[in-house]
């Protein structure tokens, strides 16, 4: 690099090295945003460390072959996944100003991830009522808690979601409403990063 | 440093700003990628199609590729200049995650090697 370019273009060095002022306040919410997600995911690794210790331990009681039902599990997935997808649509709705794309976005969304919670709240009240419930042995308290912390999420999430879609109607697509947006699609995407790790250790290599 | 008027900015994570044109693709790409590598988990996971004591490896590769699919294509994670804080924010996650799973099964699994076996009467 010879001296001219770097007078050419002192910002484009500066920055992304701690120089050059603050970066825009759209990467850093996005970033401090992306470094929550990230404990998020070491939340989730104990849980998962939990399961996969705990998960020959079944006491005399049920294993994952005799509970889990491949086929809702399978379905969940596309659930989850789609939704991914309309959410990230969703935003590039919101980034293009285009409020009525995004609104409908954001009910697709809305209505997979609710679909998604629907079968997994029937499977675990199907799975207690057969008295396999958290309480039977080590395996099942310790997939409850892994799964059902994911569940929880995807609750929290779809809150969030409603409360970003008021937002939306109420304030318009407004910088500060854009950037509360951007965190509710990192969250939707990084809940099926989880999701993919939940389908795979615990129903895909349970139902062995 | 190629062009004169590329900035180089730090990137926002889950944004792709620089490739207006190449979004909606760059979703529908992602989607169908991890579509064909979910069916194939469970393809995989419930026939003969691998040698069966490789089948948890042969998941694991799956579930790894997805999760790169997800990143590139839904969380728009790249290797460009402007993502390295992104990145290595992502690498020191993949870390601690490693670090707690792997460590975790690996204690364990020894602890489980050197139990006695539990006295029938002290077995419900």
């Amino acid at each position: 690099m010879t001296i001219t370019a770097i007078e050419r273009a002192p910002a484009a060095l500066a920055r992304g090295r701690g120089g050059g002022g603050p970066a825009p306040k759209r990467t850093v919410v996005a970033y401090g945003f992306w470094i929550f997600l990230l404990s998020d995911f070491v939340l989730f690794s104990g849980l998962f460390a939990a399961y996969a210790v705990l998960s020959a331990n079944t006491a005399g009681g049920p294993t994952g072959a005799e509970l889990f039902n491949l086929r809702n599990v399978f379905i969940e997935t596309m659930c989850l996944l789609l939704s991914s997808y309309t959410a990230g649509l969703g935003a590039l709705s919101a980034e293009r100003r285009r409020q009525d794309r995004f609104l409908i976005f954001a009910a697709l969304t809305f209505v997979l991830g609710a679909a998604f919670l629907v079968i997994e709240a029937r499977e675990f009240a199907r799975m207690v009522s057969e008295g396999a419930g958290p309480s039977r042995s080590a395996f099942l308290s310790s997939f409850f808690t892994l799964v059902g912390t994911h569940g929880v999420h995807v609750t929290g999430g779809l809150i969030f979601l409603l409360y970003m879609v008021a937002q939306v109607v109420a304030k318009g697509l407004r910088g500060a409403v854009l950037r509360r947006l951007l965190c509710f699609s990192l969250f939707w995407h990084a809940l099926d990063i989880v999701w993919v790790g939940v389908f795979t250790l615990v129903y895909l290599m349970g139902a062995r | 440093m190629d062009g004169d008027d590329r900035v180089f900015d730090d990137r926002t994570p889950g944004v792709e700003e620089y490739e207006p044109t190449a979004t909606y693709l760059s979703y529908t790409a992602g989607l169908g990628l991890a579509v064909l590598l979910t069916i194939m988990s469970f393809v995989v996971a419930q026939t003969n199609l691998l040698w069966s004591p490789g089948v948890p490896m042969g998941l694991i590769v799956l579930a790894f590729a997805q999760i790169g699919v997800h990143l590139v294509f839904f969380l728009h994670l790249g290797s460009g200049p402007d993502h390295t804080n992104n990145v290595v924010a992502l690498a020191f996650g993949v870390l601690i995650v490693f670090l707690v799973i792997t460590g975790s099964v690996w204690i364990i699994a020894n602890l489980n090697a050197n139990m006695m076996d539990m006295p029938v009467h002290l077995q419900h």
